[in-house]
């Protein structure tokens, strides 16, 4: 009796793992969540705690976000991409606006970040209106959705060298870049979105996404100072097409890229201004390497 | 006094190192000479499913490489005699934790022609693997694995003339991989645990360095999905397994 009773044990159990990998993020149960209710998160002298950020989830995301955090709350019908993409998926533990490499856990200030500023051109909007406190508290509350945090750690943030003055050679500079790692297969040669491969992009989860389109004159997803522009092509936005470029611009290089995307902003700039007075052209997509 | 017993446990460690270190050179010279390998040839039989001329038009780059030699997708590659390529074998099953030490050999997968050479790459959960581009055009390789698994999805460019993107993975999970850029590559980074092997041309494989035992081979194939075979294995020997994949 006891010995079927442990052959049956190790056949479910067998079974179960063998299954684990093709269901498991959908396996997510409110134990596990209770488990983790003990989740902190640290943002500069303040500590937030996940068993504090209840209320507020309930009151100002679960309706996109869900109760379980894998985004697939009561109004996420309503968002289809790729005008809009799915509200994020926090068990899978994957964000776009980090200051960790690819494939890394953002940091806490990252999250608490995109909480503040919201996304542009999607239904996320800026939560700077809760308090600093409710919004580490609810940093916290996204991390305990997610296994990872409990067995990674966040990775090292970027360094991101002080920006150096813009100067004409910068920009052009900056455009050979542009050129020489071919930004614009899918932002297009003016960065309106419209490269060769612009239109057959999908994100992680297989659905239509659009790439950024510097013209139209919304924010970056990941905020719009020059140093979140040059974190964007530097870190990649995981869970997109958008990869990391780190291994392939050099830090220097990096603000050059910064100026030239610049220039095909819609709102005025210096970078703009001397893009026109230099009478600066378009990349030539067919034009050899090194011959632009 | 102090001394004495510093002395003593230094000592102790050290011979907790010498027995440990001739454990580790012992069980690998043991295991090391009694090798053998399982082989064998995987067929598909039936109609083979129509692979699909790609249109590389959009990058012209691409599109000249393969301008007298269309490229086709590589979801079912069989070849003359009916062999069945890109398939991978492994030991699924009876596996002594011993024989499950990470191979030092670096796998390599190229980005040629705007193709993933091979299609299909295996290798060791926690072994080192490259990704090279032979190609004049920027790609991005984008493994998208699930994260549940332990094995984390990134995205890293690869313009001309990149350095080798070097990785490994945690955890075992057939991992598909694809360039945002170029729809159509699409690849796998089959990681298992122990020996392994993949289908060539011809559908046979070896899976080499296998310790006597009686095993659960697994022949994986993206599209047509797994089989197994029971086999045993004699010391210094060779046992063989085939399999075969119906078409629709």
């Amino acid at each position: 009796m006891r010995r079927n009773l442990l052959k049956w044990s190790l056949i479910t159990g067998a079974a179960a793992a063998l299954a684990l990998p093709l269901t498991s993020s959908a396996q997510l149960t409110n134990q596990d969540l209770a488990a983790r209710i003990g989740t902190d998160a640290h943002v500069g002298n303040i500590t937030g705690h996940a068993k504090d950020a209840a209320p507020p989830y309930r009151r100002y995301c679960v309706g996109c976000h869900g109760p379980l955090g894998d985004g697939n709350g009561e109004n996420a019908v309503w968002m289809p991409p790729p005008m809009y993409q799915k509200p994020r998926n926090f068990q899978l533990g994957i964000f776009k606006c980090r200051s960790t490499p690819t494939g890394t856990l953002p940091t806490d200030e990252d999250l608490f970040d995109a909480i503040t500023r919201g996304f542009d051109r999607s239904n996320m909007p800026q939560w700077n209106t809760l308090s600093k406190q409710e919004r580490v508290d609810l940093v916290a509350w996204v991390k305990h959705f997610s296994p990872r945090w409990a067995n990674e750690k966040p990775g090292t943030p970027i360094t991101i060298p002080p920006e150096p003055e813009v100067t004409a050679e910068r920009i052009k500079a900056g455009r050979d870049v542009f050129a020489r790692v071919q930004c614009w297969k899918c932002h297009g040669v003016q960065g309106m979105a419209n490269g060769p491969s612009a239109s057959t992009l999908t994100d992680d989860l297989g659905a239509p996404i659009a790439p950024f389109d510097f013209t139209e004159g919304s924010r970056p997803k990941c905020g719009d100072t020059d140093r979140d522009i040059y974190r964007i092509f530097m870190t990649g936005l995981d869970g997109t097409p958008m990869p990391s470029f780190a291994d392939n611009i050099k830090p220097e290089e990096a603000w050059d890229l910064v100026f030239y995307l610049r220039t095909f902003m819609k709102q005025n700039s210096k970078e703009k201004q001397m893009a026109k007075q230099l009478g600066l052209k378009p990349v030539d997509p067919n034009a050899p390497a090194g011959q632009q | 006094m102090k001394k004495a017993s510093k002395h003593l446990s230094l000592a102790v460690l050290l011979a907790l190192v010498l027995v440990a270190s001739g454990v580790f050179v012992r069980g690998h010279k043991v295991h090391a000479a009694g090798e053998g390998k399982i082989t064998g040839s995987v067929k598909f039989t039936g109609t083979p499913p129509h692979m699909k001329g790609i249109d590389m038009s959009k990058d012209p780059y691409c599109a000249k490489i393969h301008a007298s030699d269309p490229a086709h997708i590589e979801t079912v590659v069989v070849g003359a005699g009916g062999g069945l390529e890109n398939v991978v074998l492994y030991i699924s099953e009876g596996l002594p934790a011993s024989a499950q030490a990470v191979p030092s050999q670096v796998p390599v997968f190229d980005q040629k022609g705007c193709m993933y050479t091979p299609h299909v790459l295996a290798m060791d959960a926690g072994q080192t693997f490259k990704v090279t581009t032979s190609d004049d055009t920027t790609h991005n390789i984008h493994p998208l694995p699930n994260p549940m698994t332990g094995n984390i999805p990134w995205n890293q460019s690869q313009p001309p003339k990149a350095a080798p993107v070097e990785k490994s993975w945690k955890a075992v999970e057939m991992i598909p991989v694809q360039c945002n850029i170029h729809p159509w590559m699409h690849g796998w980074f089959a990681v298992i645990k122990g020996p392994y092997a993949t289908t060539d041309a011809n559908g046979s494989y070896t899976i080499n360095n296998v310790p006597p035992g009686s095993y659960t081979v697994t022949a994986w194939q993206e599209e047509l999905g797994t089989q197994t075979a029971k086999v045993t294995v004699a010391a210094g020997g060779s046992a063989s397994a085939d399999f075969t994949f119906k078409g629709k």
